[in-house]
């Protein structure tokens, strides 16, 4: 299967990537690792006219302790978060997550912000930064703005990412010695996960939903019950309240409802909640 | 880019993909395409000494890499001690993943140079065997660990 053709620009500095979006305009699409976007295309499920490729930016790979909080660059491989010492001490969730992204060719290609931009409710990552109220850093046109993780994810495959904007940075707060754990159930080793639940403790705790919704979702509800001092095991029983699981081969809307609550209720669990 | 340590300078369409690059352009066809979705492992090359899926890898995209696909381990004189720990260990059935399982041993062996038995699975999650033989390739993988260290 091979991609449409497409024109390819390959940029040297964050300023050329947006000068080639203001370009071409919605025609453009960014190419970070490729993991998602060139599977879309070799599928001509997606036909960009333009790919401006920021794969080389190397000046947007890393994770830096920056105080009070820790900053990654949009274009740090998952292979780089994996073995990232700063993530091991400080943000330990990060680190478990990213190395259970795809396989280890996948994550010696794919990046955190090529995995946030493309905005796959079924992504391991996306969850894990609106559990842990991540910020996003764009670059646009107009300068620069900051996207709280609430905000970010719009719709399935949507972000409030605009076509001329570049994903530059992720923002996440330390965790320290907080309690996480990610369970994803899938069927084989290298799937997208049928359902996934993070839960990270840090003071009070948050828990974030894998392919639950058209975008990944907090469980409220769980939250609320746990801050109102119910059990993990009762809170676990509203893991699905207010979700929209989707149907398709792998689970109906009743199964992944299921899988939610004892997903959930094992993170809850294995994060000493 | 440098495959196998050969200079290798073509214009090629923006859409060719590494792997129909390295064996339609270059020539080497011992690197396999399986599925062509990213799920198999049967096209693993090495970019820049990590594994990577050829066919999910525009050849623009290794513009200025090193390449090192199967042919570039070693040939019928002189195996790469992962070729020989498969050969010993008979880890192909088939063969047609074989290429991709052995680039993906020598980069996960690079990176974890004495892996457990649950680090050779995990480590080899992208790469699928159609004769379901992975007791073996496991074999390889450790028997392969073992002699790079007795190497050293």
């Amino acid at each position: 299967m091979i991609p449409a053709p497409f024109e390819y620009v390959r940029a040297g500095s964050a300023d050329e990537a947006l000068r080639a979006l203001v370009e071409h305009g919605d025609e453009a699409k960014l190419l970070a690792g490729g993991m998602s976007l060139l599977p879309l295309m070799k599928l001509r499920l997606a036909t960009p006219a333009v790919l401006v490729d920021v794969g080389r930016l190397r000046d947007l790979s890393y994770v830096r302790d920056e105080g009070d909080h820790l900053a990654i660059g949009a274009l740090t491989r998952h292979r780089d978060l994996e073995t990232s010492d700063v993530l091991a001490q400080q943000c330990g969730v990060l680190q478990a997550v990213a190395a259970e992204v795809g396989d280890n060719q996948v994550r010696h290609r794919g990046t955190i912000g090529g995995s946030v931009a493309h905005g796959d409710p079924a992504s391991d990552l996306p969850a894990v930064l609106l559990a842990l109220d991540a910020t996003f850093v764009a670059r646009g046109p107009g300068g620069e703005r900051t996207i709280e993780a609430g905000e970010l994810f719009q719709g399935f495959l949507e972000t409030a990412l605009a076509p001329d904007e570049l994903l530059t940075e992720i923002r996440v707060p330390k965790a320290g010695a907080g309690g996480f754990s990610y369970q994803k159930f899938n069927r084989r080793a290298q799937d997208w996960a049928i359902v996934g639940a993070v839960a990270v403790t840090n003071g009070s705790t948050r828990v974030a939903l894998v392919n639950m919704a058209t975008t990944p979702v907090r469980a409220t509800a769980v939250e609320q019950a746990l801050a109102r001092g119910a059990a993990a095991v009762d809170a676990a029983e509203q893991a699905a309240v207010g979700t929209e699981p989707p149907s398709d081969l792998n689970a109906t809307p009743e199964f992944r409802e299921h899988l939610a609550r004892v997903l959930v209720r094992r993170a809850l669990e294995a994060a000493s909640v | 880019m440098t495959v196998n340590g050969a200079a290798q300078n073509h214009d090629v369409e923006p859409r060719v993909l590494l792997v129909q690059y390295l064996r339609d352009v270059v020539g080497l066809t011992g690197t396999k395409v399986g599925c062509d979705t990213s799920s198999c492992g049967a096209c693993t090359v090495l970019v820049d000494g990590e594994s990577v899926k050829s066919c999910t890898m525009l050849a623009a995209q290794a513009d200025g890499a090193e390449i090192t696909t199967i042919e570039g381990l070693g040939g019928e004189d002189e195996w790469h001690p992962v070729q020989r720990a498969f050969h010993e260990q008979h880890a192909l059935q088939c063969g047609f993943c074989t290429a991709g399982m052995v680039m993906a041993t020598v980069s996960l062996l690079e990176e974890i140079p004495q892996p457990t038995e649950t680090d050779v699975r995990l480590g080899l999650e992208g790469n699928l065997c159609r004769c379901t033989g992975y007791h073996n390739i496991v074999k390889a993988v450790l028997a392969a660990a073992d002699a790079r260290a007795a190497a050293k």
